[in-house]
């Protein structure tokens, strides 16, 4: 059986000027993201023949995905065969899974995925009059009426509960977010570039604790798109594609409220199994690893669950910040992830491992990287093992 | 059971009293925490239509202790909006029916500094309107 991830490259990626507001509308980034992807790929827009997004249009003004398919698809004069996009699945990977069932099973040659986000814009805007949103309802129901706000909130709880258990400390969880600022400080694209110190971490205030500001990703304007090809196509193609070498994918309760286990893994562990299962590779073949950090704490969980270090290993693994730099033996989150870089809401490591397995890392470039593990989401689950083809 | 205490200052975004769900709300008007249970002896929650670890239908909600111990908690110092006291506790509790049968809630008549994992608590309610929010308080306060 040919899996069907293995008949599907990466032939572009393309990222648009990150704001904090950007000037630009979202469906502007959107289209920036997507003229640079195919750009980079070497096609013309009329070869695009698919076009999804996660997670769809939302309704809500808060800027979480102010883009649809159907506006990119008018906006741009792609004529594509198959649009589709979910706010279901596993988490923000799921337009790319998607992608690669269109093209594995012979529907589209081509498919763009994108991510655009304007929560800089939405929380720029005049709030309202300060009164309570509506009635919970659905997973909100849980945990709004105890003023659990945030997915701060309930990632605090994973925090507490991975601290008390495997005697972690502020210091250590506080080297992912210096380790990222250091990254941000080498790409020109980064929201916050100015490097911080594990002193300024701790002196940093606490958001809902353990956690504290910088432990929290922060809030852009943006789009990322990803050029995903038939594999046939690609290999006739001027570069070298990406190969997806396996793909991960995993779903658990947290989003509908339900929390199973000690809070200290996420359900990632069956999308980390399922990419293993797939491929002749191990994680210490891994040359750089992107893992999701909308908070810090999630990346710990992540690199335990996708077997890069062991259970309740992690805080050590990434204590001041050597094994997991640009020299160490997992460069980790080298553009800066959302910490620094801003929430590009997954996309941004996805883009960041075509750069790098690209070579086109300039100041940050991992040092002859083959092979990288990219890792997105909280409540839904994805990984992808990536390699230079 | 015990007493429903006063709201709070904090505004809170309260929960939609649904089909499915609403007894969890509304119980407290009796003094009584009310979680899911299965014909199987098996406890749920959040509530769903068949059980998760049999597989039947027959559930109906049940009076539960409303004891247990904080499984994990969380200090919020954020004010995410205009007039909500911090800081305060965000917890889940692991109620003693049943291994790792947890409700969200807040730990409440207790410093955020003195909560711990393991901390022994109990069920108070806090009356919003036509809900009566589960809040839990360290054990034997009187």
């Amino acid at each position: 059986m040919v899996h069907p991830e293995k008949q599907v490259c990466i032939t572009g990626a393309g990222q648009s000027t990150v704001g904090r507001p950007s000037l630009r509308t979202a469906l502007q980034l959107t289209l920036d993201a997507c003229d640079s992807a195919i750009a980079d790929a070497g096609l013309t827009l009329a070869e695009i023949d698919g076009l999804t997004t996660f997670p769809g249009p939302a309704g809500d003004a808060g800027g979480f995905s102010p883009v649809g398919a159907t506006e990119v698809m008018i906006a741009s004069g792609m004529k594509p065969v198959w649009v589709g996009a979910s706010t279901e699945g596993h988490g923000h990977m799921s337009a790319i899974f998607s992608a690669i069932q269109a093209i594995a099973s012979g529907l589209c040659r081509h498919v763009m995925v994108f991510r655009t986000v304007a929560e800089a814009t939405a929380r720029a805007a005049p709030r309202g009059g300060g009164g309570l949103p509506a009635r919970a309802t659905r997973a909100n129901m849980w945990s709004a009426p105890f003023n659990a706000v945030s997915p701060a909130n309930i990632y605090a709880l994973y925090a507490t509960a991975y601290f008390a258990k495997y005697g972690a400390t502020a210091a250590q969880l506080g080297a992912i977010a210096v380790n990222s600022r250091h990254m941000a400080s080498l790409n020109p694209n980064a929201i916050y570039r100015t490097p911080i110190s594990i002193e300024d971490y701790l002196a940093s205030r606490v958001i809902s604790s353990p956690l504290r500001l910088y432990d929290c990703d922060t809030h852009i304007d943006g789009s990322t798109a990803i050029l995903l090809s038939r594999r046939d196509i690609a290999m006739e193609m001027a570069r070298s594609p990406i190969e997806i070498e396996a793909m991960g994918m995993g779903l658990g309760g947290l989003g509908i409220g339900r929390h199973v286990g000690d809070f200290t893994q996420l359900p990632a562990e069956a999308a980390a199994r399922m990419l293993w299962s797939r491929t002749d590779l191990k994680p210490r073949d891994v040359d750089v690893a992107q893992i999701y950090d909308g908070f810090s704490i999630l990346t710990l969980l992540w690199m335990e669950s996708l077997g890069l270090c062991g259970r309740g290993e992690a805080a050590a693994f990434v204590e001041g910040g050597v094994r997991i730099g640009l020299d160490g033996e997992l460069p980790l989150n080298t553009s800066g992830g959302q910490l620094s870089a801003g929430r590009f809401h997954g996309y941004g490591h996805t883009y960041e491992a075509c750069l790098q397995l690209w070579g086109k890392g300039a100041a940050r470039q991992v040092k002859g990287a083959r092979t990288c593990l990219v890792a997105n989401g909280g409540y839904g689950y994805g990984a992808l093992l990536l390699k230079r083809g | 059971m015990t007493a429903v205490v006063q709201p709070g200052l904090a505004p809170r975004q309260l929960p939609a009293v649904e089909r499915d769900s609403g007894f969890y709300w509304t119980a407290g008007e009796k003094g009584i925490l009310l979680i899911q249970r299965c014909a199987c002896g098996s406890y749920n929650h959040p509530p769903l239509p068949r059980c998760p670890f049999c597989g039947g239908d027959a559930l109906a909600p049940e009076p539960v202790a409303g004891r247990g111990r904080v499984a994990t908690f969380t200090a919020n110092h954020q004010p995410w909006r205009r007039g909500m006291a911090v800081p305060y506790v965000f917890a889940a509790v692991e109620l003693a029916e049943q291994a790792e049968l947890y409700v969200m809630t807040n730990i409440v008549d207790c410093a955020p500094e003195a909560v711990s994992i393991g901390l022994p608590v109990e069920v108070q309610f806090e009356r919003h309107d036509d809900v009566w929010l589960p809040m839990f308080r360290p054990r034997g306060l009187g």
